[in-house]
Formats: C-alpha cells, structure tokens, sequence
C-alpha cells in the first residue's frame, strides 16, 4: 500500500523582550537559579500578572509579517495542570480567542531526486502568547527533583500549523522558513541550543487517496532541525510498519532520543491531561487599536518573501539562491552589499554561497563576523568582470583577503595575480606548448577533444595560471585548424 | 446536566484533593445545586450578543517592557521546606 505522511507543527518561538510576560522579572538567559523570579513568577498568594506591552508587540509583528487576522479583542486563558515546575497549578496561555489567526508562510523544499526546489504555502492556524514554566533538574538530589524558576513567566508565542506538510523536508523547510522569519523580525533570538525555537510535530500517516486523517502522535520538544528530520522519518517508519503488520496507532505523546534515533511513547490518550481552561479572572481582555497596529506595521522591515522576489528580478538570481540568500537578515545584506559593488547579481551569489559561505564553514564563523566585506567581495568580483582576474587568480585574491593581506588591487599588485593581456607574451608560451606536445596535436587533430583540454592545462601551467582561458581557447583553436 | 459521584471524584483527583465518599457525597449535591443555576441561566436568549470574557466592558492595562525585579531569592527561599544551590527542592516527579 502507498501511505501518505501528514505532518502539523507546533513551535514555541521565546519572545526577545527584556521582561517577562507577567512581572518584571529579568529574561537574560543563564543566571543563577531563581535569581530572576520575582513574587508573580514563584506564584506567592496576592499577586497578579501585569502584561508586557513587548510581548503582545511580538504577537503584533509575527501577525502582520505572515498576513494573519489580528484578533483586536483578545484573551488569556488558565490552562491547569500540576507540575512543580508550574507553581501556579496552571499556565496563563489563550485558547477560544488568541492573538493571531490564519496566516501562511511560503517555503521553498529542496528536491534531492531532480535537484529543482519545489515552492509551497504552508497556511497557520493560529499563534497565541503564554507564559513558559520553569525547570525541573533531576539529577541527585537526594532523591528529590530541584526547581529553577528563572524561566518561569518568559513570554512565548505559540505557532501552530495546519497539517499541510506532507514530509519531513517539508516540515524542516517550514520550521527553517519561521526560523528566519522570527529572528527577521527580531521577535526571537533563534537560539535552539538555549530553547529559544522548540518544535513540537504531529504526525501521522493514511492511504494515498483516504480524505480522513490517521491517528497522529505529538513529538514532542525539538530542538534542532537536523532531529525534527530524523525523529518525523523514524515516526512515519514505525507507523507504516506498525498498519502494515495489522496494528492501529493510538493517540500518543512522544519523545525523541537523540541518541538511539528513536521515539518513545511519554503518554497515552488515556492519560492526556484534562486541562479545564477557562479564561483568566486576573486578566481582562487585551484590546489592539489600530493606531498601535499601524504603527508596528510601518516599522517592519522588509520581509524575506519580499527580498526573495525583489533578488530574483533585481539581480536574475533562482528562487532556490533567492531562499538561501535570505536565510538571515545578515546574509541578505552581505549578498545585497557584493552585488551592488560588482553588478553582478549571479556571480555575487556564486560566490557568496560558494567561496565565501565554505571558508566561513570551515572558520566556523557567521556571516557578521566574516573576514572580507562585502565591499571587498563586490571589487573582486568586479575585477573578474572587467578581465583583470581569471577565476582561478581570483580565488588566490580572495585568500589573501581572508588573511586580511589588504584591499583587492593592493594584493593583486603584490602578489603578481593580474591576469596576462599581453596577446603576444600568450602567443608565444602556445607555440611553446605546442612544439613540446606533439602527441597531444595529433590525438586532436585525429578528433580526440580530451587531447585539447590538455593542451590548455599545459599553456595554463607554462603562464601560472595568469592566462585568461577563454583567451587560450581561442588562440588555440586558431593554431590548430 | 448533573454529576455522577465519579466525575466529583475525578474533578477531585485533577484538583488534587483527597476526598472521602461522605465528602464525595456531599460536594455531589452542591456542584448539582449550581448546575441548576447554569442551566436556568441557559435558559436565557442569548442569540446575537457577543461572549464577554470579563464581567466588565474594560481592557488589560499595559505595562512597558523594562526589568523591574530584583534578585529576592534569598527572603523566598527563607520560608521554603527544602533548598540546595539555590534551587527548589520537590519530591521527585517526572512525567
């Protein structure tokens, strides 16, 4: 039977405010235990939560930037569960009425068989803001569990998808599209090592053809794309296997180890928590007004799916160089800053996403903190265009501007990296060649095009490599007709 | 709508509190009393009025984003049963 894989997901973005949702409580990530929860955080009797204008901002942005409804009337909700963690008994979240509604996000899967990448528009449900709980540690404890509180009350924005993914590389390029997008606009540090972007992914699988849903089961708690690939592919694996051996696949939680590659159940349906929510005395509705709303949306910058489009026309780039280029605001920049100082859109992300993004991988370095700027880029790859350089010399240049040996024309001076113009000093180093390779001639002559090929390695090698090689082509087809 | 004594007592053990079947009982007959109060309040038309989710016709008032806590975990954790390097000691739970 050919199974078809449904795939939703819910992200937990940490908002990037100074505060917390409800207290005044400091965000900063890695102090020490429960220095930063004040009496709301810890739950002590008599307080109540004032909301941070920062956060419902957040929620403003991340709704504008993915065309969703903003709810102007909006509400928070108690979910109730208990976890010691939780200190409350519940946690401040927004069920019947969240902030945001609808919306869609475009993403860009790449394709492995035909290497063309497919577009798609991956449509929200919904987002709502809710406070985090704090940290359970178990390690030795006395056989007991120590709580930190410091994360009790950071403001989060709940993503949720529609089940529209119909593969883990759908599902990764959509989680890496929010990813971009909510650090674009600057609602989220992006940091997944710190749990600053958690996935959680409902999956399930039907028969290609059935219009019902099968049973899904929530992995839960991702933090890395490259897991959220595995764990979705081992899920969808162990579902199939466990239809097609006659089992049925019950409604479940589930967890990811990274260690073995496998899920496992955390709870049944059976056990699912009842939640009672209801909407939260403490706290009235929050109202939008339009004037705040405008204002938000006049202070977005421009959004990557615009950028995309604008590269692609400005600068005749694909939609795959297009999507990889604008992987960062940071990325997006650098590229715009080289192809602005060479003209030449193509080349300049050639070499951005090919020279460049290598040596930074190998540095380990982000693209803000590369070596050679994006000015020095745009003369070097200038210095291509006008025929100064061949690629070859070129690469040498872009060396020498990683070690930071100087400007671009300043090392091709120092280095003798200028390109032979000289058609007479060419001319003579080809004959050369061809006198001392009297075999290669006639293997061509007698129509081998290998023979030719090395002929011009031969005439590349005698001038260093500063002969242009179109150039070479040239005077050597005319030598040999 | 009314309870049977097993939603109380699955009500209870959400809430977490330990009741006995006296209890149990007794709490039945209370719920059921103000669940008649809901339903006579059903009762009423309400088509065309839009849900309120506060009993006033006023809005959430908001607070600029600025730290304003300081560290006080030392006067919390005076009065806590159990504390060690600054955490919150609990009976071990893990979900």
């Amino acid at each position: 039977m050919k199974w078809e894989t449904v795939i939703g997901l819910e992200v937990h973005t940490q908002l990037a405010t100074r505060s917390k949702i409800f207290s005044g409580s400091s965000t900063a990530f890695g102090a020490a235990p429960n220095t930063q929860a004040s009496a709301v955080d810890i739950a002590l009797p008599g307080v109540l939560p004032v909301l941070n204008k920062g956060a419902v901002e957040c929620a403003i942005k991340f709704g504008l930037a993915i065309g969703a409804t903003l709810n102007r009337v909006n509400v928070f909700d108690r979910k109730n569960y208990f976890y010691p963690d939780l200190p409350k008994g519940y946690q401040i979240s927004q069920l019947a009425k969240p902030i945001v509604e609808g919306g869609a996000l475009k993403i860009v899967v790449p394709s492995t068989d035909s290497g063309q990448s497919e577009d798609k528009v991956v449509h929200l449900t919904r987002a709502h803001l809710e406070e985090d709980a704090g940290k359970s540690l178990h390690e030795d404890f006395h056989g007991m569990t120590g709580i930190d509180l410091n994360r009790a009350g950071t403001p989060l924005l709940e993503i949720v998808s529609e089940p529209e993914m119909r593969s883990s590389a759908e599902a990764v390029a959509y989680a890496r599209a929010l990813h971009t997008l909510v650090t674009w606009i600057g609602i989220c540090d992006g940091n997944m090592q710190e749990g600053s972007f958690r996935v959680d992914a409902n999956v399930s699988v039907r028969p290609v053809g059935q219009a019902e849903f099968g049973t899904r089961r929530e992995i839960k708690n991702l933090n890395s794309f490259k897991f959220l690939q595995q764990a979705i592919d081992y899920e969808v694996h162990w579902q199939i296997e466990t239809l097609e051996d006659g089992g049925r696949i019950e409604q479940a939680t589930v967890l990811f180890d990274p260690d073995t590659g496998e899920t496992r159940m955390m709870r049944s349906k059976e056990d699912a928590h009842d939640y009672r929510y209801f909407p939260d005395p403490d706290l009235l509705p929050v109202k939008l007004d339009e004037p705040w709303i405008e204002a938000v949306r006049a202070a977005l910058p421009e959004l990557p799916a615009a950028m995309q489009a604008r590269f692609q026309n400005d600068y005749g780039v694909s939609v795959y160089d297009a999507t990889v280029l604008t992987g960062s605001r940071a990325l997006a920049d650098y590229f715009e800053g080289v192809a602005r100082a060479c003209g030449q859109g193509k080349l300049a992300a050639n070499w951005v996403m090919g020279e460049l993004s290598a040596a930074l991988n190998k540095a380990e370095l982000d693209i803000a903190q590369s070596p050679v700027s994006a000015t020095q880029l745009g003369t070097l790859i200038a210095r291509i265009q006008d025929g100064t350089l061949s690629g070859k010399l070129a690469k040498q240049v872009f060396e020498g501007l990683w070690e930071g040996a100087g400007e671009v024309d300043a090392i091709i001076e120092a280095r003798g990296l200028k390109q032979m113009s000289d058609t007479g000093e060419l001319e003579k180093i080809v004959d050369e060649v061809l006198a001392a390779n009297p075999k290669s001639v006639e293997e061509f002559r007698a129509g081998k095009e290998k023979a030719f090929n090395a002929l011009v390695g031969q005439v590349m090698k005698a001038s260093r490599g500063k002969a242009n090689p179109a150039q070479v082509n040239e005077l050597l087809k005319a030598r040999l007709q | 709508m009314s309870l049977s004594p097993d939603d109380v007592k699955r009500i209870a053990r959400l809430a977490r509190i330990e009741t006995s079947d006296a209890e149990a009982q007794a709490t039945q007959a209370q719920l059921n009393t103000i669940f008649d109060l809901i339903a006579a309040m059903q009762a009423v038309d309400t088509r065309g009025i839009a849900p309120m989710a506060h009993a006033q016709e006023v809005f959430q008032r908001l607070r600029d984003d600025a730290v304003t806590e300081t560290d006080r975990h030392a006067a919390f954790q005076a009065v806590a049963p159990a504390v060690e390097n600054g955490l919150y000691l609990v009976p071990k739970v893990i979900e």
